[in-house]
């Protein structure tokens, strides 16, 4: 079962929203989906359980297009959270299960579980209005997978909880994940995205501007981290050949360089100086990416 | 189960719970057993009060006698006294509130009866009507007698012409019938004004409330907007059919209870007694789909809004048609031949008021009913298909959206361009 998007495109007027998306993701995986606001993300997931037509290119699931009769095997988490705000936690999500097929006892059941296990147990029968922001969200994210869905798309799971809870939530998305649900999430948190995903992709403007397994993406994107930290003047970075970012910290410098040898060539030129604290040579985080990718058009 | 009857099941239901709905209801089932039992009522607080005392003072000493006769004669609850001690002591009494008020009586140059009331206020229009009614029959005998006409001379000179109203046609109502026709279908003129205003509101702030609350995006995402749609109009519509019959039913108990007491009173004017039952039918028929036409019309109307607070301001041009088909019903009681009417009530959102109104007043050949029923359901079909289109593309829009140009912009976001 593969979620095949090709060649998706969508228009709204003369605005195009995603052009020419093209991404494949097998079983059991988890997809990351990065974007600045605005890139796309949103209308794409619209379009993967869909809420949208694409204007061209096609997106199907198991090799059929996803409709109102495979809705029972998708969850959906949306980014704009809401749920009802008089019902009760129980009937509400009963009722938004038993629409994705489940019947009324296992629905039940199961809230339990999820209830039990997010250590809430005593809001089966509050009504959602009574609850904190963050206890919706969890309310909110039993609701999309508590039908056991076999693509789940989460947008933005994580935002706005406190740190307990965001562990909380990752380690249930990750044991879905190895219980062999397929699934696709964003985030503007690139370290969750770097610490869960094998595959993923960075939007801008509607296109897919970074492609393909984290391993990959680093290796290609070429540029380095480096630290140093010393007890001696570490100015005189700025025109430095092959450095690409200077950040001075309180306790020496963090450089951007375009490769090992630049490194290298730093390390012959300071020895000697003085006392080197720390000399590390770093893979770049997905932070850089993204913000070289992306952040590079706002300035 | 289909998600669709889980929907409607869930609407109905969870309206249904709700405690605005109960207790409108319990409000609503108090005012029309309050109605009901209107004569038992007001015979209960008039019993407290006991009879009024009116003071006079008649200064020709011939005058009272007749009218309190008179007054007993017309069932009024008057109660004369003669008060001897003078015009300021009997003022002085009413100041105190020992009478109600104070008449004096006296008989002028042609020895005609001429009256002066005194009260503390004069608001109390009843009885001094009473009393004049009284007084005025009192002259006309008295004049009557100074020309010598016997009392039989005067009843025949006071006897109304017989006039009978006939009409040609065949088949048509009588007067008696029209009457009666008349009250019924003022009556269920009201119903249905008030249940299309009532429950087509009831939808949009549904609509509205999923949405933006932003249940509506994992609703749409499970079910496809229309089924939802229909699925709401429909689990509502069984709701309004709920209220509907809990009030008849308590209203129809309470009627037949006090039947006796109110024989000839206000229910009889209304043609209660003996209903047609194709009026009844055409009701029905007439209440749901109107219902229909403008559920569908404040579905989609509320899922162009994202504020709840928008959502009367979207549906006012719906509910400002539903009044002018209402005044034009109204209007249409007295004279339900005018071409004016019958052109309107062919128009599809006044034709559930105005059609019934003609149906149930005058004597329509069968197809012009058909005729309107047919463009009414076709109506509903083609605001079905639009509204459902507009519905699918108007809950993903958010922002401020509460203009009308927002229906095109729905309907770009619904349209696939393969």
């Amino acid at each position: 079962m593969v979620l095949k998007i090709e060649n998706v495109s969508k228009r709204f007027g003369s605005f195009t929203a995603v052009n020419d998306l093209s991404i494949t993701i097998p079983e059991k995986e988890m997809f990351g989906f990065l974007g600045a606001n605005g890139a796309g993300k949103t209308t794409t997931f619209r379009m993967i359980l869909g809420l949208l037509d694409a204007s061209k290119g096609k997106i199907t699931w198991d090799g059929k297009p996803i409709d109102y009769s495979t809705s029972s095997v998708i969850g959906y988490l949306p980014e704009e959270r809401g749920l009802y705000p008089k019902l009760k936690v129980r009937d509400q999500l009963v009722y938004l299960a038993r629409l994705r097929g489940m019947n009324k006892q296992d629905a039940l059941a199961e809230l339990k579980i999820w209830l039990e296990r997010f250590k809430v147990p005593e809001y089966l029968d509050k009504r959602v209005e009574e609850l904190s922001k963050g206890n919706q969200q969890k309310i909110q994210f039993i609701a999309a997978v508590l039908h056991k869905p076999k693509l789940l798309i989460l947008d933005e799971p994580f935002s706005g909880l406190d740190p307990v809870n965001v562990e909380l939530l990752k380690s249930a998305v990750i044991e879905l994940k190895e219980q062999g649900t397929t699934i696709v999430f964003s985030s503007h948190r690139m370290e969750h995205v770097e610490e869960m995903c094998e595959n993923l992709c960075i939007m801008h403007h509607g296109s897919p501007v970074v492609h393909g397994s984290l391993k990959d993406i680093k290796r290609s994107f070429g540029k380095k981290n480096l630290v140093i930290h010393a007890d001696f003047d570490l100015s005189g970075f700025d025109n430095y050949p092959g450095v690409t970012k200077v950040k001075r910290t309180p306790e020496g410098v963090h450089l951007q360089i375009e490769g090992e040898y630049v490194a290298e060539r730093i390390l012959k030129d300071i020895v000697g100086k003085g006392f080197i604290r720390r000399f590390v040579l770093e893979e770049p985080s997905l932070n850089d990416i993204f913000i070289e990718k992306v952040g590079a058009s706002y300035e | 189960m289909n998600n669709f009857w889980i929907i409607f099941f869930h609407t109905y239901l969870s309206k249904l719970k709700t405690k605005s709905f109960i207790i409108t209801t319990i409000i609503t089932v108090l005012i029309v057993v309050g109605l009901a039992n209107m004569t038992n009522i007001i015979n209960f607080f008039d019993k407290g009060e006991g009879k009024d005392t009116i003071a006079v003072i008649d200064e020709s000493s011939t005058l009272v006698e007749p009218l309190q006769q008179q007054l007993k004669a017309s069932n009024s609850e008057i109660e004369l006294e003669a008060y001897k001690d003078g015009e300021e002591k009997a003022e002085k009494a009413v100041e105190d509130g020992d009478y109600k008020g104070l008449l004096v009586l006296s008989l002028d140059s042609e020895g005609l009866p001429v009256a002066t009331y005194k009260a503390m206020s004069i608001s109390d229009s009843a009885s001094v009507t009473a009393i004049q009614t009284g007084l005025q029959q009192i002259k006309t005998q008295m004049a009557a007698g100074k020309i010598n006409l016997t009392s039989e001379q005067l009843a025949k000179l006071y006897e109304p012409v017989e006039m009978e109203q006939i009409a040609l046609e065949e088949n048509a109502k009588t007067a008696e019938e029209l009457n009666q026709a008349r009250g019924l279908v003022y009556v269920l003129l009201f119903v249905i004004y008030f249940a299309v205003i009532l429950y087509a509101n009831m939808i949009a702030m549904e609509v509205a409330t999923e949405k933006s609350s932003r249940v509506m995006e994992i609703l749409i995402s499970s079910v496809s907007p229309i089924k939802q749609m229909f699925a709401k109009i429909l689990g509502i519509c069984l709701l309004s059919l709920t209220q509907m019959a809990v009030l008849l039913g308590v209203g129809y108990i309470s009627i037949k209870r006090n039947l006796e007491s109110m024989e000839g009173g206000f229910f009889s004017v209304f043609g209660f007694g003996d209903v047609p039952v194709s009026t009844i039918i055409y009701a029905v028929v007439f209440f749901i789909l109107g219902y229909f036409l403008y559920a569908t019309l404040a579905a989609f109307l509320g899922s162009l809004v994202s504020r709840i607070e928008d959502v009367q301001q979207m549906i006012t041009p719906m509910t400002m048609m539903v009044v002018a088909g209402f005044m034009i019903a109204m209007f249409g009681l007295s004279q339900p031949d005018t071409p004016f009417v019958t052109v309107t009530s062919y128009i599809p959102f006044f034709t559930p008021m105005l059609m019934f109104m003609r149906v149930g007043m005058l004597t329509l050949p069968a197809w012009e009913p058909i005729l309107g029923l047919v463009i009414l359901l076709v109506t509903i079909i083609i605001l079905a298909v639009f509204g459902a289109r507009v519905y699918r593309g108007g809950v993903l829009m958010y922002g401020k959206s509460n203009s009308f140009k927002d229906i095109k912009k729905a309907l770009q976001l619904t349209k696939s361009e393969k």
